[in-house]
């Protein structure tokens, strides 16, 4: 390791870039060019979240992930299977069941048709069901993959698989994958925002771990409520004029233990309180609505249930990607809908259906859309068979977890909208065109930033790493 | 018609498959028919790779077959793996994989080869092949001698003279002593991880004798606290924590009970082989104590998942993984792992080595046991009889034996007949991943199960008594009124500490397996345990089990073990290992920059006995550990990263360090060593992020709101904020070295965190309570808690400032702003100091 590679690897001199015009920072650049001390790495190469440029030009500079987790039910969403109704209520011939692997249920499960209503939407007559048609109004915009599979049945390591590329622990997630590659455009925000609703997810902080990058690149969490960033807020009894006059105490006392000691760690420390006083003035700004269209409040349902901290999140998510905010993650959970199917996955739509529309018309209206590319999607998809847990419960009926075959969309960043790609057998078992395993989805999401997904690579434990391990490729179907 | 017949006696004489011939059988020349065709096989299938280790270039290895069994079943091509897949279209099956297929007629040739037997003329009997490596971390451990220097007076023990000399034929001179306060600083937090008392400064300053240091380094290491210091650093390779991690994540309640017996077992100055082999396999010591069971809840840190939709035997599996790997990262020093899958690629490791190490694993299953505290013991017994009495007849009293007992032929049920009842299909499979060994358990007659698992079975019932009881209002009611009773019994009487252990499996089924790519599902050939092939060359005896392996680990035999911990000693107080990548010995890692100063410290370590507490104190009293560690300009850009080791390192401290000296400085610390997990305050939605709202995350109460980060409940999918901010591994793989990061949310973390703030705070009153005097009395006084050294004229010039512009701030502020005075404003500045997080 050379002493450049140590220092990225180090974090050294995080953030001297972006601090460079930030308050009290002018005598930094001069403090860093002295005593000779930085020669070695003086060239300002080794920021390690600075923006970097891809393999290639990039058709989006921005990722919104929305995460759906629990496995949304395709066939119920997005995938019409009018089939089933042939079925409805008996086994499925055992030729296809014996090939199955199933979490809860026996191959014996009787099906369960879909009571959905779909037609088709916009002029590319996408069928989607009437659970979400704030979405299926976006049909244009829209790339509906029916033919996504995965390896992985259980919750957990399906996450694992979709965020990291393998259902092994300590890998890196997309989103620090992206900050890897591309760093940060952002002046005084993390570069790779977490955001979440609903319940908690199966895999929590491993879906935004930084894995064995180095933590610089992990996801931070933000709140939609409170302070978005934990610790954000100065200590109770603490004006902004007080706060300052410490910084500037403290980063006075420290430039001189630099001086002391030469150690340039200590001036990456100096920027980094520099940035943190700034998303200290940069947070409530960004929390403050007070600028948005009653108009775009509206659209996004802000003001009103179920819809408000989803719709929150949405917005908070289009505002992160203006403010240069490199990879945003959604998480809402939870769409495991092992029981009671039409009634949970309808609160699911209701809260979900009309924020994610209208943070798509939103980007587009801005312009943000052909460089932001949103995902939507979950770990797996749902059994046309049904689970009971409970005989007696009317209505009681739910899916099992199906990796064989689901849907995910994407829309903007590169994508074409306004199209299929993939197809199921008529049950919905598996899939019969365009196979797109969770590898592809991760190299196509590679390419739209630039990325050709086999180079971008981190050598850990002896050999080079990388998101799609050692499968991928890109679906060029789904680019526009 | 086939066409080649075989006398039925020479088909019996060659089913071994060896002809000593050279002759033709029946029309086939083995060297001038078949041998040119499995010629073409041998880019992947042999001398120089095993492909699915298989070789096809020798008869003894050709015949007995690779990974997933016999490739060739000699006398009955048809049913031969080898012709299946020659002949097969499946993709991912047929062979080869990539280029011209056989021709039909070569194809035909191998069909009636083995069709005869598969006679191999004159199978060359090569000694089975001796895996051998000239790689450096395999070769046998030699202490070498210390080199000769030139500059003799400055060597204080050998480890200098290995340093001086590098540094001699470099031409540069060593750094300077840095100056006592530095010192005792440094000294107090490599071994106990805690700033140094003032009286333990103003004692080492005064003293003036030659062997103040030493005895400084003795007093901090028979403190308490080193054994608290050093668990944290084995935590991190065994990738400790309080829950199950994956998806339910379910608290372990005694994950601590391991915890504290190694806080013990360091402080003691246990030898790290007796430690070794205590936490490898303490069950299985000859006359084992409690606390060497104690210690095998090493291997329970493995993640559990309890996703119930997840195969017991995929949950298993994947525990093994776990348990093989964290060895192979601990002892070995070596990306064993990689082998799960297929041999591995750069290291001599097959395969078949990573499934015989899994294999010492297979025979041991997970239990928790009584483990005592002092003084629990005693008031246990004597309240046992009557809580035995008590609990018999509140179950009794509810009825809960012959509600059981239909519970119990129920969920049989779904165990006898699987999808007759969906309903109790699910009960079973959800409590088989609750409730470990569920169906054993319940196949069991209830009079010859154990009464712990009586008990936990009853228990279960009663917390889940499944759909049928479910339904029934009435009696559901009741069980939970017997619950809250069953809660209030236990609850009021005394209790023994439990630990989570590993015991001998009983009826293990049959062996391990090696499994094909890595896949639970498939079964290669069966493996029985031994060591990798490439560092032992003993045949793994009979039955061997896992005290062979840690007896082995520990053993002259193997020279990694010593190498690869010493490194890691190394790197704790030097910032880098000797050899930079501490998790992989193997051949892409990094070499060594002092090879023979490595091989020298694992001699001695082996020659001290093991012993931790005396090989640190070698470290210590290193003129090379007592350099300054101030960078030097002229050697930036020669040696940037100073792995030379001209000067000593400035390291930003670990994340329990962060917190616990700001605890210290402010007088908050409570140094009780040991003991369960406590939660100090964390802010709102943390704990929200895990798995539908279950974690929760229920504040400590009293002194323990103030204990050490090392006792902080580390749940695996909500860690605790600060510690992430602050690099604390995530717990779920062996950590073998943490990454230091600089970051603006590290920034935030302390200048605002309610934590940090109370630390300023109590440290502001200690200033204001303990100093008497002006402003400056009391700012040396805040130096001396904070950084065991007085402030120079600069600082107390540009801190009076502030103090006097805070005080400034706070009359212009109204009254109702808030109590912070300006001395918390300036202590608030201390603890954020890059000097106070960084031991220099």
């Amino acid at each position: 390791m050379n002493f450049l590679e140590f220092q990225r690897i180090q974090g050294r001199r995080a953030f001297l870039r972006e601090c460079a015009s930030g308050v009290g920072m002018t005598a930094l650049a001069q403090l860093l060019t002295q005593d000779g001390l930085t020669a070695a790495g003086s060239t300002g190469v080794d920021n390690p979240l600075g923006p970097r440029p891809p393999h290639f030009a990039p058709r989006a500079r921005n990722v919104i992930f929305l995460f759906m987790e629990g496995g949304p039910s395709q066939m119920d969403l997005f995938d019409p299977k009018p089939a089933l109704q042939k079925w409805h209520g008996r086994p499925a011939p055992e030729s296809i069941t014996g090939k199955l692997q199933l979490a809860f249920i026996k191959p014996s499960a009787a099906m369960l048709a879909s009571p959905r209503a779909f037609r088709p939407h916009g002029a590319c007559g996408t069928m989607f069901s009437d659970f979400i048609p704030h979405t299926a109004a976006r049909a244009d915009d829209i790339c509906l993959v029916r033919s996504m599979y995965t390896d992985a049945f259980n919750h957990h390591p399906g996450q694992l698989l979709l965020m990291t590329g393998s259902t092994q622990f300590g890998r890196p997630t997309l989103g620090a994958w992206s900050m890897y590659g591309l760093g940060s455009e952002s002046q005084n925000l993390p570069g790779f925002v977490v955001l979440s609703s609903g319940v908690g997810t199966s895999g929590g902080a491993t879906n935004f771990s930084s894995g064995f990058l180095p933590s610089t690149y992990q996801g931070t969490l933000f709140r939609s409520s409170g302070d978005p960033i934990l610790y954000l807020a100065n200590p109770p009894g603490v004006s902004m004029e007080a706060q300052r006059a410490g910084l500037d105490a403290l980063r006075d006392l420290n430039q001189a233990r630099y001086r002391d000691t030469g150690d340039v760690e200590i001036a990456s420390r100096i920027a980094s309180y520099e940035l943190a006083f700034r998303m200290q003035m940069a947070g409530p700004e960004l929390l403050d609505f007070s600028g948005e269209s009653e108009r775009t409040l509206e659209m996004y349902g802000v003001h009103k249930e179920p819809t408000r901290p989803f719709a929150v999140n949405c917005l908070l998510a289009r505002r992160l990607v203006e403010r240069g905010v490199r990879f945003v993650l959604m998480m809402h959970a939870s769409w495991d809908d092992h029981t009671q199917l039409n009634r949970k996955l309808k609160r699911n739509c209701d809260i979900t259906d009309q924020p994610t529309a209208a943070l798509l018309a939103d980007l587009k209206q801005r312009g943000l859309l052909d460089s932001t590319l949103v995902v939507w999607g979950g770990e797996f998809g749902r059994t046309p068979m049904s689970e009971v847990r409970n005989t007696q419960e009317e209505d009681n009926a739910g899916r099992d977890h199906h990796p064989q075959a689901y849907s995910m969309w994407l829309a903007g960043g590169g994508i074409g909208g306004g199209r299929v790609v993939g197809a199921t057998d008529e049950l919905g078992f598996f899939i019969t065109e365009d196979k797109v395993q969770v590898h592809d989805l991760q190299a196509t999401i590679l390419h739209c930033l630039g990325f050709d997904h086999t180079r971008l690579t981190y050598r850990h434990a002896g050999r080079d790493f990388r998101l799609t391990d050692v499968a991928g490729s890109v679906v060029r179907k789904m680019l526009a | 018609m086939p066409r080649y017949l075989l006398p039925a006696a020479l088909m019996a004489a060659s089913a071994a498959g060896f002809q000593a011939t050279t002759a033709t059988h029946a029309g086939v020349d083995f060297e001038r028919q078949v041998r040119p065709i499995l010629q073409k096989c041998l880019p992947c299938h042999g001398a120089q790779q095993q492909m699915n280790g298989l070789r096809l270039d020798e008869g003894h290895a050709a015949l007995r077959g690779g990974y997933s069994g016999a490739a060739i079943v000699a006398g009955n091509s048809a049913s031969s793996p080898m012709i299946l897949r020659l002949t097969s279209d499946r993709q991912g099956f047929f062979m080869p994989p990539a280029g011209d297929r056989l021709a039909a007629g070569e194809i035909a040739t191998l069909r009636a080869w083995i069709d005869h037997g598969a006679p191999w003329p004159s199978p060359r009997k090569t000694a089975p092949a001796v895996r051998s490596s000239s790689h450096w971390s395999f070769q046998p451990l030699v202490k070498p001698a210390p080199p000769a220097v030139r500059g003799r007076s400055w060597v204080r023990n050998p480890i200098d003279a290995f340093v001086l000399s590098r540094l001699e034929s470099e031409g540069i001179a060593p750094s300077p002593e840095a100056v006592k306060t530095t010192l005792v600083r440094r000294a107090s937090l490599d071994l106990t991880g805690l700033p140094p008392p003032p009286e333990l400064v103003d004692e080492f300053l005064r003293d003036s004798s030659p062997d103040a240091w030493d005895r400084l380094v003795d007093r901090l290491l028979a403190s308490p606290h080193y054994g608290e210091r050093w668990a944290r650093w084995w935590l991190d390779l065994a990738h400790y924590a309080d829950s199950d991690g994956y998806e339910k994540d379910q608290v372990r309640p005694y994950a601590w009970r391991w915890r504290h017996w190694v806080i013990e077992a360091l402080n003691r100055d246990l030898p790290f082989d007796r430690f070794t082999i205590e936490q490898l396999a303490g069950d299985l010591l000859p006359g084992a104590t409690n606390e060497q069971r104690v210690a095998t809840g090493f291997l329970r840190n493995t993640l559990t998942n309890r996703e119930a939709g997840v195969d017991r035997a995929e949950a298993r599996f994947e525990q093994l993984v776990n348990r093989a790997n964290t060895v192979g990262t601990v002892w070995l020093g070596l990306t064993v792992g990689c082998a799960q899958c297929h041999d591995h690629k750069y290291d001599p490791i097959t395969q078949r080595d990573y499934y015989r190490l899994f294999a010492f694993f297979h025979a041991a299953e997970e239990e928790n046991v009584d483990a005592p505290l002092a003084g629990e013991a005693g008031p246990y017994l004597r309240a046992l009889p009557e809580y035995r009495k008590q609990r018999a007849e509140l179950l009794r009293e509810f009825e809960a034996p012959a509600l059981q007992a239909e519970w119990e032929e129920k969920i049989g049920g779904a165990i006898r007949e699987p999808g007759k009842v969906l309903e109790w299909d699910f009960a079973l499979t959800s409590m088989k991943a609750m409730f470990d060994r569920a169906e054993r358990v319940l196949k069991t007659e209830p009079a010859r199960r154990s009464p712990r698992d009586q008990a936990r079975l009853t228990d279960y019932f009663v917390r889940s008594p499944g759909p049928a009881l479910g339904r029934d209002k009435k009696t559901l009611e009741r069980l939970k009124e017997l619950r809250e009773k069953l809660e209030k019994l236990d609850s009021g009487f005394p209790a023994l500490t439990q630990a989570p252990v590993m015991v001998r499996d009983q009826d293990a089924g049959g062996g391990a397996h090696l499994h094909l790519r890595g896949d639970w599902r498939q079964k290669g050939i069966p493996v029985e345990p031994g060591l990798p092939a490439v560092l032992s060359t003993a045949p793994a005896a009979p039955g061997a089990d896992r005290l062979a392996l840690a007896r082995w680990l520990v053993s002259r035999e193997n020279p990694l073990t010593a190498r690869v911990t010493v490194n890691r000693l190394w790197q704790e107080l030097f910032g880098r290992g000797l050899a930079a990548t501490a998790e992989d010995f193997g051949a892409q890692g990094e070499r060594p920059t002092h090879p023979g100063l490595l091989d020298w410290l694992a001699a001695e370590l082996v020659d001290r006995g093991w012993s931790l507490k005396q090989f640190h104190k070698l470290l210590l009293t290193s003129a090379t550990y007592r350099q300054s560690s101030r960078v030097r300009p002229e050697l930036v850009s020669r040696d940037p990263d100073n792995r030379l080791l001209a000067r000593q390192a400035r390291l930003r401290l670990s994340a329990e360090a962060v917190r616990d000296v700001a605890l210290a400085a402010g007088g908050l610390l409570h140094t009780a060593v040991g003991g369960p997990s406590v939660r100090p305050p964390q802010p709102a939605g943390v704990a929200e992020l895990g798995y539908a709202n279950s974690v929760k995350w229920k504040e400590s109460e009293g002194t323990d709101r103030y204990r050490r980060g090392l006792y902080i409940h580390f749940q695996r999918t909500t860690p605790y904020p600060m510690l992430m901010n602050f690099d604390a591994p995530d717990s779920n793989v062996s950590c073998t070295r943490r990454q230091r990061s600089n970051t603006p949310l590290q920034a935030l973390n302390l200048l605002n965190d309610p934590v940090f703030v109370e630390a300023a705070h109590a440290l502001a009153w200690r200033v204001e309570q303990e100093a008497s005097g002006g402003f400056g009395d009391r700012l040396d006084y805040a130096f001396r808690l904070c950084l065991a050294h007085p402030p120079s004229a600069e600082e107390r010039e540009r801190l009076g400032r502030f103090f006097d512009q805070y005080s400034g701030i706070l009359r212009n502020q109204s009254a109702a702003a808030g109590p912070v005075s300006a001395w918390a404003a300036v202590s608030r500045v201390l603890l954020n100091l890059d000097e106070f997080i960084t031991r220099e």
